[in-house]
């Protein structure tokens, strides 16, 4: 099982991919998924307390992730 | 009576240049006394460096329902505000506009302060960042949470 996470911009860039595939088990929490990547090739460049979307949606650590959510790793947002 | 008094008009992440004309038509109502537009253009230099371009991405459906999240809550805080926000990605040349504001009130304060708080909001969370390329031939993603040394 694993859980895909989608990646934009610098964190693209990072792990030389736009998509990666998380090898967890859902459900789990937002911070245990963060945790895993930061294990992944290009994981060290991530910043302490990365921001996290599901669904869509703004999310704290503590969120629960289920099979088939849309997750996705923010960078910091530099819109305008 | 098909165009509403008031709300949300327009909310867009577009590719081709922003037609600031056309959005301007979008607000027009009998009961406007003042339109306020908001541009953001790319500039020819950041933090002394000379830049070239800039290259926008987004997380396009996040940064389109955020967008339009942030245009109801300024109507909702604000009756007979009529908002139009539109962001292009991609590639723009300097002095191209990457953001376009449109508030349109019976009252200038609350148009110009409606177009000053959409902006505001919009660098705050909307997922959309940028990459500065300069004329030396580097590439750089733009991080507001770092301090440049």
């Amino acid at each position: 099982m694993s859980i895909p996470v989608l990646l934009f911009a610098s964190y693209a860039d990072a792990f030389g991919a736009r998509r990666l595939e998380v090898p967890l088990e859902a459900p789990c929490q937002v911070a245990d998924l963060v945790r895993v990547i930061r294990t992944l090739p290009g994981g060290d460049r991530l910043p302490a307390a990365p921001l996290v979307a599901v669904n869509r949606t703004w999310v704290r650590e503590d969120t629960a992730v289920q099979t088939g959510d849309e997750v996705a790793l923010i960078p910091p947002v530099a819109g305008g | 009576m098909t165009v509403p008094e008031s709300g949300v008009l327009h909310v867009a992440i577009v590719t081709a240049p922003i037609d600031v004309g056309a959005l301007l038509s979008r607000v027009q109502a009998p009961g406007v006394g003042a339109v306020s537009l908001f541009l953001g253009t790319v500039r020819d230099l950041n933090d002394g460096r000379p830049v070239s371009g800039m290259e926008y991405e987004s997380y396009e459906p996040m940064a389109e329902s955020e967008l339009r999240a942030i245009a109801e809550e300024s109507c909702g805080r604000m009756a007979g505000l009529r908002l139009v926000v539109v962001h292009r990605v991609g590639s723009l040349a300097i002095g191209e506009a990457s953001v376009a504001i449109v508030a349109a009130h019976a009252h200038r304060a609350q148009a110009m302060d409606a177009a000053r708080e959409v902006i505001e909001s919009l660098k705050q969370r909307v997922p959309i960042w940028k990459r500065e390329h300069y004329l030396s031939g580097e590439r750089e993603w733009i991080d507001p949470t770092k301090v440049r040394a």
